[in-house]
């Protein structure tokens, strides 16, 4: 375990719908290859913004609650959380420098 | 001159020195079965190759398949993520280098052949472009809007999301057949459209996605839009023989109607078919520039195995290692 940290269905409300700061939630599953390969970008992610932004991951299987209220359809699917709201969606495995740019107004 | 192996040097200049760091023997560009073939034989030929994985793409289209079932050596079959992490450390084990990021940039023409990432600048005698393909998408309207809801490209990453929902896979070829016969775990019903009025897939695929009682065929249809607010609720078909439309109610999309060649980046530099597939020297794997070998997928129009992408890279490595030698019989 990293930069980043676990969430589920019991604290998802505690650590990222009344966090303070933003937080990116990555919805993943162990059967998802891209998932696999999205995950070390997120740790440098997690590494390199941690100041600005929290960085969770949701298992979807173990929490199909919280997955199915938010409509996640695909993994790994990335929401940002601010103030309670998902602000934005990117969907699928992105490289770093694809996901830096869809992320540059939280970090 | 020299022997082979990675050697550093320092260029002088009148204005003082340039680092050249780590000329390499051999760059890999690519991480399927075909850059990973490569580098395990260049790493065995004592070449260190250097070998791009890129950032999100490390392992290639194998990463979203389910069982390998055609794979020489796995009689019991084996999944498409854990082959892949073999090979990985396969390559690892005899020294290949291994870097998670992506090549923005590269110069093939210049000598040493210079290749770019967003940070660093490498330079290599030789280059194995090993890029694979990517999924083709249907360019149909809504396709984008609806994608995550309800459109997907990985069954094997989705399909838990559509329990008990209708299912369309839209394509004829073997991983249409694949991803509908592992879908059939999820779905109420599973609908294969597909634009001819036969498949392309594999006896076995076929025969297997045919005799499922969960599957149902659309022939001859084209999805013209994928329909749906916020999240998919159809899909309007419009059947290539008689032009006639009509609406399938679905709640989910897997497209599964081929692949592109990963190959913009060489663009100008290697010669490449009209759709974007690089020429080789058959049966060589030598590309139209000295010193770049090309295997895999970014190659093959026809086969697009794991196991002939692997061939084919152990194929490049050879040529490489065999240029190499040429190279250094020369300078001596």
């Amino acid at each position: 375990m990293g930069a980043t940290k676990v969430v589920t269905d019991a604290n998802f409300d505690t650590e990222v719908v009344k966090n303070a700061k933003p937080v990116i939630v990555d919805y993943w599953a162990e059967w998802c290859g891209p998932c696999r390969q999205v995950a070390p970008v997120l740790e440098e992610i997690a590494k390199e913004h941690g100041d600005k932004v929290d960085v969770v991951k949701l298992n979807i299987e173990e929490n199909p609650q919280t997955a199915q209220k938010y409509g996640i359809m695909l993994i790994p699917t990335l929401n940002v959380f601010s103030g309670g709201e998902v602000v934005k969606q990117v969907v699928g495995a992105k490289s770093k420098s694809a996901l830096l740019k869809e992320l540059a107004d939280f970090i | 001159m020299r022997a082979l192996g990675s050697v550093e040097g320092v260029a002088s200049s009148a204005k003082g020195k340039i680092h050249v760091t780590d000329v390499r023997d051999v760059i890999v560009i690519g991480s399927g079965p075909a850059g990973y073939t490569a580098a395990i034989y260049a790493a065995r030929a004592r070449l260190a190759p250097l070998v791009f994985e890129g950032s999100v793409t490390a392992g290639g289209a194998l990463m979203q398949t389910t069982e390998v079932e055609n794979f020489p050596g796995f009689p019991d079959g084996v999944l498409g993520p854990d082959l892949m992490d073999s090979m990985r450390k396969q390559a690892e084990r005899f020294g290949a280098e291994l870097v998670p990021d992506d090549v923005i940039e590269v110069d093939l023409t210049a000598t040493p052949k210079v290749v770019k990432t967003h940070s660093e600048t490498y330079q290599a005698r030789t280059v194995i472009v090993a890029t694979g393909s990517r999924y083709r998408e249907l360019n149909a309207e809504g396709e984008k809007r609806l994608s995550g809801h309800g459109v997907s490209w990985c069954a094997t990453c989705d399909g838990f999301f559509f329990r008990e929902l209708n299912i369309a896979v839209i394509g004829g070829g073997d991983s249409a057949m694949e991803e509908a016969t592992f879908l059939t775990r999820f779905g109420k019903s599973v609908t294969v459209v597909h634009r001819r009025d036969q498949l392309r897939a594999s006896k076995i695929m076929q025969d297997r996605a045919l005799a499922n009682p969960k599957i149902t065929f659309r022939w001859d249809s084209e999805v013209e839009e994928v329909l749906g607010e916020g999240k998919v609720t159809g899909l309007r078909l419009r059947n290539t023989k008689t032009g006639a439309q009509d609406t399938l109610p679905v709640d989910g999309v897997f497209v599964a109607i081929g692949h592109d060649p990963r190959s913009e980046l060489f663009a100008g530099q290697l010669p490449m078919d009209d759709e974007g597939y690089l020429i080789v020297e058959h049966p060589s794997t030598r590309t139209g520039l000295d010193g770049v070998f090309a295997c895999g997928d970014v190659v093959d129009h026809t086969y697009r195995q794991a196991v002939t992408a692997a061939g084919t890279g152990c194929a490049a490595a050879i040529d490489a290692e065999r240029w190499l030698a040429d190279q250094a019989d020369h300078e001596s």
